[in-house]
């Protein structure tokens, strides 16, 4: 049995490094191809936006969110948002109602009926050719738009997904969450050399009209419809882009509960639509899509698990001889007999096959980090970041795998409720 | 899907592959090292057990002031461990029993020896056996485990002669049966001339060897004058 652990743990540490070195090779390949500006720019032209903000029951944060559109740097007549309430209990519709003067902006209260109807009563009402939405969660930086928009120039990409950053993350949980947001950076990147982006998230992923026209508007998608319709796209041959320095702030979870819920909810929905879209997989006319990313995400989602079972039941064993030991002689500690021999380190396969692959995913954070913030420094936040979700991670990815097992829907108000 | 996708598919393969054989050579490399290390410790002690039986037989009227305790191995203790850490830790496990072999050979020509001397002089040795599993999960061989390596530590007097009772070897086959130890009944540990079944506490080994105690006394009493005279000279 533990044979087969082992050779279960070997293919899955292969296929993780693998995908690592494959971001490496593409790194080395396309590395002056990443974009990052730091200072204010101007475009020739400024194509008109929409910009659509779904909230349900975030009360004041709306106005964050509106007040940080308003002040991005774009002429203001090329810029229109929808507020969309989509059924509160709460003030937020007030809030928006502030708002009612300002010719850029159309309010909207329709009855609860999740985040994808909203975003479609956006579509409904946008003129432009250019679309976007941004959770009421968000923010945005000021060049944002901008930034994406240079990607627009090239005929053929049709959405441009942006760079999302925790907003001032204060806790031991946002601290960690900053850290795989900044991981996020570099991976999607490089996803996105290969076309192979299968998110365009809900935070100011900006598309081209004629998605919609052509596609369809959003779907219900599990809750995950900013993951179904870039499958749709890429299903359809669309290319998406992504802007390493188009930064969008999110305030992320602050609890563990409030983290558990949302990545169960992200799980859950990626693994449904991967099943939606089996028909990408392995198929060469899909492209990157079906052979690296959703592949790739099945085998972070088993890896993690794994990984959590394998080395929690060698955890397990040894506390169970340790307590044996303890009750046998009592817990004494000789200074005297702590010598160093090297003969005792150990030098197993399975050790050095996992510092390849946490190496692998240092280097993921390191360059992450740097695209970020144009320079390397080592962030103790790091350690946050393994502690937290090598303790927690498992545990949400059990939860999504087992609500997609039985079909049970994870949801975004309660999401939000738990905040 | 271009061709130059499917390049990259086959170089990233290659690379990967490359690490992935890089880490099993590397492990393979440094538990070779490891385990040459505890065949040369056994070779040691191999020639300090032969020279300490021709010293033996050549000085058949020795005087027992030559011939001490000390004329034993000493490194037959971190042998043990090592040969436990590679049993545990290292993949390449028809080598780890061969070593593991050679190890209980070793003690039990170890313990002859022992006899021989302990049958002329006085000499302050207790030799204990302790028979183990590692087929199933044997809790109390992980709590008798513990007890004896404490013991050891504290009365270095204690010679603790430890055998895997499934290890197949016609030696400790004899020996087994000699003490007459049962494979229902591990762990197992004959000490005094009478063989215990199941865990037995310090206490209870304590009890066996009062000597320990003793010798245990003395050790520290000497320790202490030799301390004193060290001070003296300085």
């Amino acid at each position: 049995m533990s044979e087969i652990l082992i050779w279960v743990f070997y293919l899955l540490s292969f296929l993780s490094l693998y995908v690592q070195i494959y971001f490496l090779v593409v790194f080395l390949e396309r590395r002056k191809d990443i974009i990052v500006r730091r200072q204010p720019i101007k475009l020739n032209n400024y194509p008109a936006v929409t910009i659509t903000v779904p909230a349900y029951n975030e009360g004041s944060s709306v106005t964050k969110t509106v007040d940080s559109l308003l002040a991005l740097d774009y002429p203001k007549e090329k810029l229109f948002l929808i507020l969309v309430d989509d059924g509160s209990t709460d003030n937020t519709f007030e809030f928006m109602q502030a708002y009612e003067s300002n010719p850029q902006i159309k309010i909207f209260k329709k009855a609860n009926g999740g985040k994808f109807s909203a975003q479609n009563l956006g579509l409904e009402h946008c003129t432009t050719g250019f679309v976007g939405c941004l959770d009421s969660d968000s923010l945005v930086h000021p060049e944002a738009l901008k930034r994406i928009m240079t990607y627009f120039l090239n005929q053929e990409v049709m959405a441009v997904a942006p760079t999302i950053v925790t907003w001032q993350a204060k806790n031991i949980v946002q601290k960690a969450q900053k850290i795989d947001y900044e991981l996020q950076i570099y991976v999607k990147k490089m996803l996105s050399f290969v076309n192979a982006i299968h998110v365009t998230p809900g935070p100011f992923s900006i598309f081209r009209i004629e998605v919609f026209n052509k596609l369809g508007p959003y779907k219900h998608a599990h809750v995950t419809e900013d993951q179904e319709i870039a499958l749709r796209m890429q299903t359809a041959g669309m290319k998406i882009e992504h802007a390493p320095d188009a930064y969008v702030y999110t305030m992320a979870p602050k609890t563990i509960r409030g983290l558990y819920l949302q990545r169960t909810r992200w799980i859950y929905g990626f693994l449904r639509n991967a099943i939606d879209y089996k028909h990408l997989f392995f198929k060469k006319k899909y492209g990157n899509i079906g052979f690296l990313t959703l592949p790739s995400g099945f085998v972070s989602v088993l890896g993690v698990m794994f990984l959590f079972v394998f080395v929690g039941s060698r955890f397990v064993q040894y506390l169970h001889n340790k307590s044996l030991e303890i009750s046998a002689t009592g817990l004494s500690f000789d200074v005297n007999s702590f010598s160093f021999d090297p003969f005792f380190i150990n030098t197993s396969t399975i050790l050095f096959v996992s510092v390849f692959v946490y190496s692998s995913v240092l280097f993921s954070l390191y360059m992450g980090h740097k695209i970020l913030h144009g320079k390397s420094k080592f962030s103790l936040d790091i350690f946050l970041f393994f502690i937290v979700y090598s303790l927690v991670a498992p545990f949400w990815l059990l939860k999504a795998v087992w609500n997609a097992v039985r079909k049970y829907e994870s949801s975004w108000t309660a999401e939000i409720d738990s905040r | 899907m271009n061709r130059k996708d499917v390049i990259r598919y086959i170089t990233v393969f290659l690379i990967t592959l490359t690490l992935f054989l890089s880490a099993t050579w590397l492990s393979s490399f440094l538990n070779g090292r490891k385990l040459e290390d505890v065949k040369n410790i056994q070779d040691k002690i191999s020639i300090d057990i032969l020279s300490s039986e021709t010293q033996f037989q050549l000085l058949q009227e020795f005087s027992c002031k030559d011939v001490s305790a000390t004329s034993l191995s000493g490194e037959l203790n971190d042998l043990a461990k090592k040969i436990s850490f590679s049993e545990e830790n290292i993949k390449n496990q028809d080598q780890v029993i061969e070593l593991k072999k050679y190890y209980s050979l070793l003690q039990i020509k170890d313990y002859l020896l022992m006899e021989k001397i302990r049958s002329k002089c006085r000499v302050s040795v207790v030799p204990i056996f302790y028979f183990y599993t590692t087929e199933e999960n044997c809790s109390d061989c992980v709590r008798q485990s513990a007890v004896l390596t404490e013991l050891r530590g504290q009365y270095p007097e204690l010679r603790v002669y430890s055998f895997d009772y499934n290890l197949k070897l016609s030696a400790l086959e004899s020996l087994i049966k000699i003490f007459k130890v049962e494979d229902t009944k591990l762990p197992a540990v004959y000490m005094n001339e009478r063989l215990y079944t199941g865990f037995q506490s310090t206490e209870k080994i304590l009890k066996t060897f009062p000597e320990l105690e003793k010798y245990r006394i003395a050790r520290e009493k000497a320790e202490a004058q030799l301390e004193a005279q060290t001070k003296l000279g300085n």
